[in-house]
């Protein structure tokens, strides 16, 4: 709204003094507010430069573009060649396009969502001192994000939205990262309950699997090795786009690769399909839930068909018990609680929360030997998500092996065991969860495998319950 | 079987005429796909452009306001298509056919009049010396304004899309619409004003086919002319220049296999009759295995119905 995107229903702002109200985004820019976006808007076809102009009101001619570019990405150490194509940048690289883009404005007012979700802890680093820099320059800097410790080290004051309210404005810097999120989640934060129990007999075995991604922007998987038992759930971390999406696909069967590198319960299965696994006991829900997991066209019962058929026998001599399906897909929708009016409705007409509850349902009814999931609660409300976690753990207290590739790092230490982290299509070696702090998932995200445990990497007791 | 009775710089000559038509249609629906728009129903707005040209033409005696009527045409049958597929975000593809079997069916309805009528001619340019260059200035330099039109056109529509900052703007708009949108740029009116562009050039292609090309007014008588002009775009990797060459390839693919008739080549009519359209098949076949979407240039927004959520 203060980009000027959407126009406020009552209210007013006030920008230095005066009263307030971008009817568009160029409006806004002209006042000295820039954006840099969650989700980029960048074009992948234009170069650098070309996509800078495209978002400035009125940019110089390219050849003294190109020179300010080179200007302003060395003085805030942000190096780009502006003649480059946008699709050729790694994340951070694009990022920096969208920074370059904002600083040419002399932007008094910096607006950044959730910048930090696509960069290595490396890249923040850089983030995180370009901004100083710039605050420290006499620009505001409007700092939206989920990461409390990235607030807590950053920002001078915090404001705490909860469903669209102000809940509580703060010094962050005063209160701890637990304080904080209990104000943005509004209750006491309980973590989910968690029987002790002795790991169960081998489940799954992976040794030596490297695979090329399919994806041409891709990570290939490099000699990834684990072993995991029942009821122990591994929690796998990374930043985006480290192989996580293509070590879900070699897990559940989309990718196949040679028999003995993935073995379920024992038993080569390397170059099984998804049908062949899901007999075997393993089960999967990758990330994208519209047109991966479920498609967005058919109902939530002939949904529920696709990927249960086989291990809820819904269908016999390849016929479908339709009767049957229906009672699977209307259980599914009780036990998760999903909010939809019936089967018959299209799995693209749920919301993103919610069909994630039946994705993740449908996979977990099956009772699986094994379940392997990719950012289970991702855009799923904290209700929901607790919900989603305990029955991950449910599932792992009944023996499952469970495997969570997330890059929330706080349901990861919540959920998990054992704890690895995917570093360009590399895995580190498995930890156990239990007090290890982020400081050292940091590192281990960022490539650091194996380093001495130094006494300043000892867990801290407030940020490993965290 | 006489092959001498070609003439290298005649046969050019021809060749730049015969492709003028599809170059005009290439043109508009090279800007349309640049902006992310996919529009089949090039034929349609051709023939309507062609009779619209034709009556006008007929019925004022010049044959630049016949121009005129054509490229007016063209962009309202092409506002059918924005509405239709901006507004109320009809599927691109079958909004396109629609268009196409639209006009087929509506330019023979109003054409029922026209046939046998004789349109006003356009003459020659006169370019003085230029002309009387022998070989080169046959094949150069004896046309009619339109061929020169449809030169500048070319260059005229390089120097829009790599230059200007509205031609970076178009192409965003095209390579990325929500981006676009997040940006603060009029998606929607972008392409409407694109479609339209691109309709005007489909209509001046068409009345350049019945005022000039054959001179006459025939029911269907652009025959695929359109589909040709929209394959090309993609032999063109949308790129203006490549779009020339490609219309002097075909175009002298069709004047070649006439000649051939006409010289009598022992291969049966109907196979060189068919040899512009097989070319054109093959042509796309050959470019689709030579690389992924990115390799060809297409627009990244391509055909995709564009709606602001926010």
């Amino acid at each position: 709204m203060i980009y000027g995107l959407v126009q406020p229903d009552a209210g007013q702002m006030v920008l230095r003094g005066a009263p307030y109200h971008p009817h568009r985004p160029s409006e806004a820019r002209q006042k000295g507010v820039a954006m840099v976006f969650q989700h980029f808007s960048l074009f992948d076809a234009l170069n650098v430069a070309e996509n800078v102009a495209l978002g400035m009101e009125n940019p110089p001619p390219m050849g003294e573009l190109a020179g300010q570019i080179r200007k302003v990405s060395s003085t805030y150490g942000l190096p780009l060649d502006p003649a480059r194509l946008v699709g050729d940048l790694s994340a951070g690289e694009r990022q920096r396009v969208e920074i370059v883009r904002c600083l040419l404005q002399d932007p008094k007012l910096l607006i950044m969502d959730e910048p930090t979700s696509v960069l290595t802890p490396q890249e923040v680093e850089i983030l995180f001192r370009t901004l100083r820099q710039l605050s420290a320059e006499g620009t505001a800097i409007l700092y939206i994000s989920h990461k409390l410790e990235e607030i807590r080290s950053l920002c001078d004051t915090a404001t705490i939205l909860r469903r669209g309210k102000v809940v509580a404005s703060c010094n962050p810097r005063e209160k701890s990262a637990r304080e904080l999120a209990e104000l943005m989640v509004g209750q006491i934060l309980t973590p989910p309950a968690r029987a002790e129990h002795t790991p169960g007999e081998l489940r799954l075995e992976v040794s030596g699997l490297s695979v090329a991604s399919p994806n041409p922007f891709g990570t290939s998987l490099k000699n990834i090795s684990f072993q995991l038992r029942g009821g122990e759930v591994l929690g796998i971390a990374g930043v985006a786009g480290n192989g996580q999406d293509e070590l879900l696909l070699a897990l559940s069967g989309e990718i196949t690769t040679q028999a003995g590198r993935v073995k379920i319960k024992g038993q080569p299965a390397g170059n099984l399909g998804p049908n062949e696994r899901r007999a075997l006991g393993l089960v999967s829900a990758p990330e994208e839930r519209l047109g991966h997991a479920a498609a967005p066209d058919m109902s939530l019962s002939e949904n529920a068909l696709l990927s249960g058929n086989l291990r809820q026998g819904l269908s016999s001599g390849g016929f479908i018990n339709w009767a049957k399906v229906e009672t699977f897909a209307a259980e599914i929708i009780k036990a998760f609680d999903v909010r939809t009016p019936g089967t018959h409705v299209a799995a693209r007409a749920l919301s993103g929360g919610n069909l994630q509850k039946f994705v993740l349902g449908r996979e977990i009814l099956q009772n699986p030997d094994i379940i392997v999931v990719n950012q289970p609660t991702w855009g799923v409300d904290a209700a929901a998500a607790a919900t989603i976690r305990q029955a991950l753990l449910d599932l792992s207290a009944k023996g499952a092996a469970v495997v969570v590739i997330s890059q929330d790092l706080d349901e990861l230490l919540e959920v998990a065991d054992s704890f690895a982290a995917l570093n360009e299509g590399s895995l580190s070696a498995l930890r156990p969860a239990r007090g290890l702090s982020v400081d050292q998932i940091g590192l281990m995200m960022g490539g650091a495998h194996g380093l001495p445990e130094t006494p300043a990497l000892a867990p801290k007791p407030e940020e490993a319950r965290l | 079987m006489n092959l001498s009775a070609i003439d290298f710089w005649i046969l050019t000559a021809s060749l730049i005429v015969a492709s003028t038509p599809i170059l005009l249609a290439g043109l508009g629906e090279l800007v349309v796909e640049r902006a992310g728009v996919l529009n089949l129903g090039v034929e349609g707005m051709m023939i309507t452009g062609a009779i619209a040209g034709f009556a006008t033409a007929v019925h004022s005696g010049s044959p630049l306001i016949g121009f005129a009527g054509g490229a007016a045409a063209g962009a309202a049958m092409s506002l059918i298509f924005a509405v239709l597929t901006q507004y109320l975000l009809a599927n691109q593809m079958a909004t396109g056919l629609a268009l196409t079997l639209f006009g087929l069916g509506f330019s023979a309805l109003v054409g029922q009049g026209y046939v046998g009528a004789k349109p006003p001619m356009m003459g020659k340019l006169d370019l003085g010396p230029l002309s009387d260059i022998p070989g080169f200035g046959v094949a150069f330099f004896r046309h009619d304004l339109m061929v020169y039109l449809s030169f500048a056109a070319v260059v005229a529509i390089w120097y829009f899309l790599s230059r200007t900052r509205a031609g970076l703007v178009l192409r965003a708009v095209g390579e990325n619409h929500d981006a676009a949108h997040a940006l603060g740029y009029k998606v929607v009116r972008i392409r409407i004003l694109a479609i339209m562009f691109g309709g005007a050039m489909a209509g001046l292609g068409g009345a350049y086919l019945s005022l000039i090309r054959v001179p006459l007014w025939t029911e269907g008588m652009t025959s695929g002319a359109g589909w040709i002009a929209v394959a090309l775009v993609v032999f063109a990797s949308w790129k203006p220049g490549r779009l020339l060459l490609g219309a002097w390839i075909f175009g002298g693919i069709t004047v070649l296999q006439l000649n051939l008739q006409v010289a009598g080549v022992q291969i049966p009519t109907e196979y060189l009759s068919m040899s512009p359209y097989l070319i054109t098949i093959l042509v796309l076949v050959v470019m689709s295995a030579m690389g992924g979407r990115k390799a060809k240039g297409a627009p990244g927004a391509l055909g995709r119905s564009f709606h602001a959520t926010h």
